[in-house]
């Protein structure tokens, strides 16, 4: 990567894998167990929170040294509150039915600790640039764990990806149906998103080791 | 020697390589290992886990035969009708209802014990540890709590997710915090409800039956409704003219393959009392419990609180004692909820643990919205709770000997500032 520095291309890279903010920081495992059970959902959360994170670190490190620590989460809710709003109205002009499914779920990025927590952690300490290439890679790590556990509950769960039945008819009973297959009702139930994101932190920590803590 | 000694080979020759846990456990698996311990002083006693785990099965074999004969006295009689008059021999133990019953509940067992045999050699494999026995008893157990048409593919990916989610996440037999077979029905109960509960699972064809007649065919449909199903449409009269108390009690009515026989559940719980492998303090407690929630729901009843226009109130109104003679309340207090490692450890633990889980059962069959069961449900939370449980007994304990040892007067007491002396360094 020519366009980044090395230890730029980190702040990208890093969330994606060994400091993932759902897998290892177990972040944001709220929405991760609300919405997770259409794809469709979890990939219109992950662009959402790309962009309230993404600009809302940069707004953070502009004004890092004006804040006042005293009032700094007020400052930082009123940041992101403004910024969810701006995603919601931008749904609702351009993807209106999409909205109204989703918009209870763009309404709670408010609540994603993730948001506040990189504000916190990182945008209060760093410059601009560094503060978005950070927001960018903290939304994508999120986004990417977000769409795998979507990826598997939807397609156990209804037998579709994106809302396209990709095993066949289950009423009709074609395709995979045709064998006796049927969909597993679990999948659709948030528990089932605490499982496999359980699967995905097992899966990642046997495959580095350095991840595992002490006992 | 022969075999055991070629085993034997095999088994050295395998030493340290990756596969030893599969060879180490077959050969134990048919023949007494022939290494002694080296140094050190060893109690050796019989009852080892293997041992166990044998004595548990044993108890459940006759209501595995029990209901092998079931499943095929309930289709039959579900196509021509109940007898008049019930003859043990000729219309319940017979070639007929072994063939079919066979042919059904078999299978279950073969891919209930192939799969979890496999995930646990896997992860045996894997971690380079023995081959548990922890999975003899579930897989024996799990055939005998699911409906008797269960797909065998479902119960398979349900095997699969209950030994590796519900047992081997945590470390493996002894370390489990669920207990895996009740893990494997909830799963199975979860993600596929049309085939875990209604009126048609219950009786093997009926199913298919009803999807024939759906695709056209000109057939009496098979109904296959348990006792409580009855009780949660509201149709008591109806249940009454169909089983009588004696065949709730024996075990001639539909449900999973193996929890509608009271009487030879009650055997084999007596028989592990009197083995000493399962403890009496949790099925006590239970029984006690689930008979003070029936008397609960008997008075509100009683009391007029509830009009018979509710849905509960043919369940609440179902007397209280009867509530122990059907459904899987008594197969899951005798086999499920004495399982040693889920639940609590302690004796005043277990009281309060089986107490509840009687208790919840029946609240949860009562109210249950979708299904007029929940033992398997009770048990599980119990599972959770249980270490808390076990805390507070092991806290109460210790707070309790502080006291007594606050209060303690200490002897040699020569002079009074001595004696506080020899009390504050003891507590």
């Amino acid at each position: 990567m020519a366009l980044l520095s090395k230890k730029d291309a980190n702040l990208i890279l890093d969330p994606l894998a060994d400091n993932n903010p759902i897998t290892i920081q177990v972040l944001g495992i709220c929405s991760a167990l609300a919405i997770t059970a259409e794809l469709k959902a979890s990939v219109v959360m992950s662009i959402a929170v790309i962009f309230v994170l993404g600009v809302g670190n940069v707004v953070i490190s502009l004004m890092r040294n004006i804040i006042p620590s005293k009032i700094r989460i007020i400052v930082q809710l009123i940041v992101v509150a403004t910024l969810v709003i701006i995603v919601d109205q931008v749904l609702k002009a351009f993807a209106y039915e999409l909205s109204k499914t989703l918009s209870v779920f763009v309404g709670l990025i408010i609540t994603n600790c993730i948001i506040m927590g990189r504000f916190e952690a990182f945008a209060l300490g760093n410059g601009p640039w560094k503060s978005f290439l950070d927001g960018i890679g903290n939304a994508l790590g999120y986004g990417v764990i977000l769409i795998i556990v979507g990826f598997f509950r939807e397609l156990l769960g209804s037998g579709t990806l994106f809302g396209f039945p990709v095993l066949g008819d289950p009423i009709e009973k074609t395709g995979l149906y045709a064998t006796g297959y049927e969909n597993n009702g679990f999948m659709i139930i948030p528990p089932a998103a605490l499982i496999v994101v359980g699967i995905i932190i097992w899966v990642q920590r046997s495959r580095n080791k350095a991840l595992i803590e002490e006992a | 020697m022969g075999l055991k000694q070629k085993m034997h080979e095999l088994k050295l020759k395998y030493q340290g390589k990756k596969m030893a846990p599969a060879f180490n456990a077959f050969h134990t698996f048919l023949f007494t290992p022939d290494e002694t311990t080296h140094g050190g002083t060893h109690v050796k006693a019989v009852d080892d886990l293997k041992r166990t785990m044998n004595t548990v099965i044993m108890a459940l074999v006759p209501c595995l035969i029990f209901g092998i004969f079931n499943a095929g006295y309930q289709h039959y009689s579900a196509l021509n009708g109940f007898p008049e008059n019930f003859s043990l021999f000729e219309h319940f133990i017979n070639w007929d209802n072994f063939i079919l019953g066979a042919t059904t509940v078999l299978p279950l067992v073969i891919v209930s014990y192939g799969i979890g045999l496999i995930v646990e050699f896997i992860f045996a494999v894997i971690k380079g540890h023995e081959v548990e026995e922890g999975y003899l008893v579930t897989g024996m157990l799990v055939p005998l709590i699911v409906p008797v048409d269960t797909p065998l593919w479902m119960l398979a990916i349900a095997v699969v997710f209950g030994v590796v989610i519900g047992k081997e996440v945590f470390g493996g037999t002894g370390m489990n915090i669920l207990n895996p077979a009740l893990t494997i029905r909830a799963f199975l109960f979860f993600a596929y409800p049309t085939w875990m509960s209604g009126d048609k699972v219950w009786v093997h064809g009926a199913v298919e039956r009803s999807n024939e007649i759906a695709a056209g065919a000109n057939l009496d449909a098979i109904s296959g409704e348990t006792v409580l199903g009855f009780l949660a449409q509201g149709n008591t009269q109806e249940m009454y003219a169909k089983f009588d108390l004696a065949e709730m009690f024996y075990g001639f009515i539909p449900g999973s393959v193996g929890e509608t026989s009271t009487l030879l559940i009650l055997l084999g719980g007596l028989f592990l009392i009197f083995t000493k492998i399962a403890s009496w303090r949790i099925m006590l407690s239970a029984v006690v419990g689930a008979l003070a929630m029936g008397l609960i729901f008997n008075g509100v009843v009683e009391a007029g609180w509830i009009q018979d226009y509710s849905k509960f109130y043919e369940l609440m109104r179902f007397d209280f004692w009867k509530h122990l003679i059907v459904g899987g309340l008594a197969f899951g207090i005798v086999f499920m909820a004495t399982d040693p490692v889920t639940g609590s450890q302690t004796n005043k633990g277990k009281w309060i643990y089986g107490f509840l889980i009687g208790f919840i059962s029946v609240m949860i069959r009562v109210f249950n919205p979708g299904y007029p069961e929940g033992v398997f449900l009770a048990i599980l939370l119990m599972n959770v709770f249980a270490p808390t449980i076990d805390h507070y007994v092991v806290q109460g304990n210790v707070k309790k000997r502080m006291k007594r040892l606050k209060n303690a007067t200490i002897y040699p007491k020569t002079t009074e500032g001595s004696a506080e002396e020899l009390k504050a360094e003891t507590v």
